[in-house]
């Protein structure tokens, strides 16, 4: 077969591609999308992931290193069956947010961050195009197994242009349908269509070429068997972490990769196809890898040493002179060549029009322009520049690199590095705790050390990284040589690079989350991106300005009330002269509504909630519904705080105040003890003193031992009635006496207090004036504390009284119904400065000699207040003068 | 004859203890029951040595004594507090203020003449 021939099959194939793609999209146009969006076209369009990496390298990684590329089948094949669910709200959140691409989904999630959309699109370029590259690279290969037997063909410069001329036929079929149209769900339904045509091309060719190695060359399924018992591959050991740390890899790049993304998220049509696809997809794959290694042992066999095994699918068949097969086979390669190259391109250009291009091109052309019709051209534009660009990109990587190196460790490497999105992905649509910083974290993290560790290895040593800084790190520091950070050296570099860029990256995602805030709309994204399946049902649309205003207007209740929102939506109505209670949108009354809402939920949050409305954005009204939820549940709660810690401070005050009485009360209890102590010792000090000396004896005159035994006998006594005062007190204080109601009349009352007074101290020089008949009323109350009282002022007056004839009064009146005995005496009185404090504890008027320890009119006011009464001083009067109040109810009968 | 004692108490059955135990010891006991003109009644008996209660009615106690401590005729003279309050803080005071000897009420009378006896200045 010559090169020409080649090259006319592979043109009319791509021709044949396409009319597929083409009449795909006129079905669309003409409605018939059912059919193209079954579940199986879904199911095909996810095998780009079998790229010609998958076709011809999966053979050649078999040949090197055994079993181990079935990992890379293994870890697609576990998401789509485990993590189902996963995947399946990550369709949703596409479908719900109207996600353009993984950027987009990374950038909207944490508040439409331009930086992240950026960030995440440059690590896509980098990470996809070595892929490319290797895509172009085994095209170009497979040209040359042909080539190889045409005249004239060499090396070298040829390849170069003939990946080049492949290259430039990509980025024309690519820009020709995946640039059709600016859809807003950024769906290519001739694409897609293709791609599902090329996927059972190259399960075709597969297939085929392994079912000749096993039936035409082998003989059967056991002598095939046989072989590979006998080959190298059967005694091939697994190595654990290798295994492991791939099958994760593959993992998370099926969920990650641009591509994979664009045709699992945003070109899917219903999630239902998902149950389909979870496991459709895993048996395509295993039918994918079903051949490899018969194929891989036989070529082994079959081929010289020293021949590329990543090309036994094509040299096999060749060999044996099947030329048919390897074009077929050739094909296969060249269908998952193209189809990745296709929809890699495309994902990257709307990523790199969308978040680079589109950007600066609105900065530079200044804002007026963004809202005209020529827009979409530009997007247009920039989208297949994007195409050429990163198609362009793919090529020159191919002639820097030249060609060289393993395809399975070109294809790992890429993995690693788009991979480091899952993180912020997964943190992004299970964790709404996740922000913004944490992402930017996260992925740069990651990016930095894949970039580190991997990329920049990989491209070869001397080329970045020279081979002295890949054995002693940069300068001289050897905990960061690229192959053996932090010291621990002696691992393989793939999983060593994945180990640290992963965890590093989950951790500083994490850490970064957590200990950062986020923003309004990132917790408006967070919310609905977390709660995708509770919210919306799907997006909805808008239509006519009365559904905006009726939306409006609910949204409004929610956050302002229902009252103040109908106020003023009615207030706008007769403004405008609307007939009803629902206003036109205008911009005036919107900007109105938006000030009071900015009101309750922030300036931010209103202008995003009306603009989603009216803009009929991509924000559901049950998501915003939600968020006003929120708010209100928010103002509530701040609301409540607010009641909280004015309670709280009252309490505090109300504690501190409790603080200084109880202070207080410990100063006047400390006081009060010094003073018991004080009244105890003194007349202790007497009887210690006279006892002792009475017991040793000596000279003592009769007369003085009688004085003496006398002398402690009285201060017996004396101690005596200080501790029945005192523990009368301590019960009048702490309120546990209880009252012996009885009847008796006041003159009853007044004869025994004078009698019992009499017999003390002073008492018999005191004359007592009484009105007989103003005591003759009848009283209900303890009559012995009353009583009590009484004595107390009676004999205070006998012991206290100064005059040269000494008397007191007692007069019995009313006032405001509340009976009143007065207790007036001729003495000199008491001093003003001493009346507030005579009702006092131990407060016994100074220079005034008196039995007492000073507790009688403490003890008064104590029962005056049981009683329901009262004592005081009477000031403006020349002797001491008491009042006695009774309450009203005390008196029964006044007569 | 003996020494002459001061004792300035306002309590009449406390006076009438400590005077009778002095004076039994050999003591000329005088008494004064006011604190305040105390530190008159100290300038003018002049005695050997001052038993002083702190409760006093007109002056407490502390106060006179730091009054005779601020006198030259009296700054060395011994003088004995004799209290019913008897804390840690009372004792502390009393020391500040230059007291020669510290006693509290109820007191061994025994442990009260030693005390004197030893306040007795040396002749």
């Amino acid at each position: 077969m010559t090169l020409n021939a080649l090259v006319a099959i592979c043109l009319s194939y791509v021709v044949f591609l396409f009319a597929v793609a083409f009449v795909a999209e006129r079905w669309a146009m003409r409605g018939r999308v059912r059919w193209l969006r079954s579940p199986i076209v879904y199911t095909l369009s996810l095998s780009i992931y079998c790229t010609a990496w998958t076709f011809y390298g999966a053979v050649g990684a078999a040949a090197r290193s055994g079993l181990e590329y079935l990992a890379i089948y293994l870890g697609p094949s576990l998401v789509m069956i485990g993590w189902w669910w996963a995947v399946r709200k990550l369709v949703r959140i596409g479908r719900s947010q109207r996600i353009t691409s993984i950027a987009d989904l990374i950038s909207s999630r944490y508040g439409k961050s331009n930086l992240l959309a950026i960030g995440v699109t440059v690590l896509a370029v980098v990470g996809t195009t070595p892929y490319i590259a290797l895509q172009l690279q085994s095209v170009t290969l497979s040209f040359e197994v042909f080539g190889r037997d045409a005249p004239g063909a060499g090396a070298g410069e040829p390849q170069r242009l003939t990946a080049f001329w492949v290259a430039v036929g990509l980025a024309l079929f690519t820009g020709l349908f995946g640039t059709r149209n600016l859809d807003a769900n950024e769906r290519h339904h001739g694409v897609v269509m293709a791609i599902a045509v090329e996927a059972v091309v190259k399960l075709a060719a597969l297939l085929s070429v392994g079912i000749f190695v096993v039936w035409g060359l082998s003989g059967g399924v056991a002598e095939t068997l046989a072989r590979i018992d006998a080959s190298a591959l059967g005694s091939w050991q697994a190595d654990g972490g290798r295994w492991a740390g791939i099958t994760f890899l593959s993992a998370a790049a099926f969920l990650c990769l641009p591509r994979i993304f664009q045709v699992l998220v945003v070109e899917a049509g219903d999630d239902a196809h998902l149950r389909t696809a979870s496991w459709a997809f895993p048996a395509y794959l295993m039918l994918m890898s079903l051949f490899v290694v018969p194929i891989a042992v036989v070529g082994l066999d079959l081929m010289p040493a020293g021949a590329n095994p990543d090309l036994f699918v094509l040299t096999v068949p060749l060999s044996q002179g099947q030329e048919g097969l390897a074009v077929l086979s050739f094909l296969g390669g060249f269908s998952s060549a193209t189809s990745m190259v296709i929809v890699a391109a495309i994902a990257l250009s709307t990523m790199v029009s969308n978040h680079i291009v589109m950007p600066i091109w609105l900065r530079v052309t200044g804002d007026g322009a963004s809202v005209s019709g020529d827009v979409r051209h530009v997007v247009l534009t920039a989208r297949r520049v994007s195409i050429g660009c990163v198609v362009m990109l793919g090529y020159l990587y191919y002639s820097v690199s030249g060609g060289g190196g393993a395809l399975a460790e070109i294809g790992l490497v890429s993995f690693a590095g788009v991979a480091q999105v899952l993180p912020a992905m997964l943190g992004g649509i299970f964790w709404r705790g996740a922000t913004r910083v944490g992402a930017v974290a996260g992925l740069s993290t990651g990016f930095a050390i894949w970039l580190w560790t991997l990329f920049l290895p990989s491209i070869g040593a001397g080329g970045v990284i020279s081979p002295e800084i890949l054995a002693e790190g940069p300068w001289g520091l050897g905990w960061l040589r690229p192959q053996a950070l932090f010291g621990i050296a002696g691992m393989d570099p793939l999983l060593h690079a994945i180990l640290w860029s992963m965890s590093l990256n989950a951790l500083a995602f994490f850490t970064g989350s957590v200990a950062s805030f986020p923003t309004p709309l990132e917790r408006l994204q967070g919310a609905q991106f977390v709660n995708v399946f509770q919210h919306s049902a799907g997006p909805r649309s808008w239509t006519g300005g009365v559904a905006q205003t009726e939306d409006l207007m609910v949204m409004a209740q929610r956050i302002l009330g229902a009252e103040d929102a109908l106020a003023l939506f009615a207030r706008e109505a007769r403004r405008q002269g609307v007939r009803g209670d629902l206003p036109d949108p205008s911009p005036d009354f919107l900007e109105t509504l938006e000030r009071e809402l900015a009101g309750s939920v922030g300036a931010a949050t209103a202008h995003a909630m009306v603009g989603q409305i009216v803009g009929g954005a991509s924000v559901s009204v049950e998501d915003l519904m939600a968020v006003a939820d929120e708010s209100a549940q928010l103002l509530e709660y701040s609301a409540r705080l607010e009641a909280q810690s004015a309670e709280l401070s009252r309490t505090a005050a109300q504690l501190r105040d409790a603080n200084r009485k109880l202070t207080r009360l410990s100063v006047q209890k400390d006081a009060f003890l010094s003073q018991i102590s004080h009244e105890l010792r003194t007349p202790m000090t007497s009887i210690r003193a006279f006892s002792e000396i009475l017991r040793d004896g000596g000279t003592i005159g009769d007369g003085d031992q009688t004085r003496f035994a006398s002398i402690i006998h009285d201060e017996a006594v004396r101690l005596t009635r200080l501790l029945d005062d005192l523990l009368d007190l301590s019960v009048l204080e702490n309120g546990q006496v209880s009252l012996n109601l009885r009847e008796g009349t006041l003159g009853a009352l007044l004869d025994r207090a004078v009698a019992a007074a009499s017999a003390g101290e002073g008492g018999a020089t005191l004359r007592i004036r009484r009105d007989h008949a103003a005591e003759d009323v009848r009283l209900v109350t303890d009559l012995d504390r009353l009583t009590q009282v009484f004595i107390n002022l009676v004999s205070n007056a006998g012991k206290y009284c100064d005059a040269q004839r000494p008397e007191l009064h007692i007069r019995v009146g009313r006032a405001e119904g509340r009976l009143i005995v007065d207790f007036l005496d001729n003495g000199s009185g008491i001093a003003p400065e001493a009346r507030d404090t005579i009702f006092e504890k131990f407060s016994r008027v100074a220079d005034q000699k008196a039995g007492g320890a000073g507790l009688g009119l403490a003890i008064c006011r104590q029962i005056m207040a049981r009683l329901g009464g009262d004592i005081r001083y009477l000031p403006g009067r020349s002797g001491a003068a008491f009042r006695v109040e009774l309450p009203h109810e005390v008196a029964l009968a006044a007569q | 004859m003996g020494k002459e004692l001061l004792l300035i108490e306002d309590e009449p059955n406390i006076i009438e203890a400590v005077s009778f135990l002095l004076s039994r010891d050999g003591w000329t006991v005088r008494t004064h029951s006011n604190g305040a003109d105390a530190v008159e009644k100290v300038l003018k008996l002049r005695p050997d040595v001052v038993i002083l209660d702190v409760m006093l009615p007109g002056r407490s106690g502390y106060d006179i004594l730091r009054d005779l401590r601020a006198r030259s005729e009296t700054a060395n003279l011994p003088v004995m507090i004799l209290t019913a309050r008897g804390q840690n803080r009372d004792r502390e005071l009393a020391e500040r203020t230059g007291v020669t000897a510290f006693m509290t009420k109820p007191f061994a009378n025994g442990e009260m003449l030693e005390a004197v006896r030893a306040l007795a200045p040396v002749t």
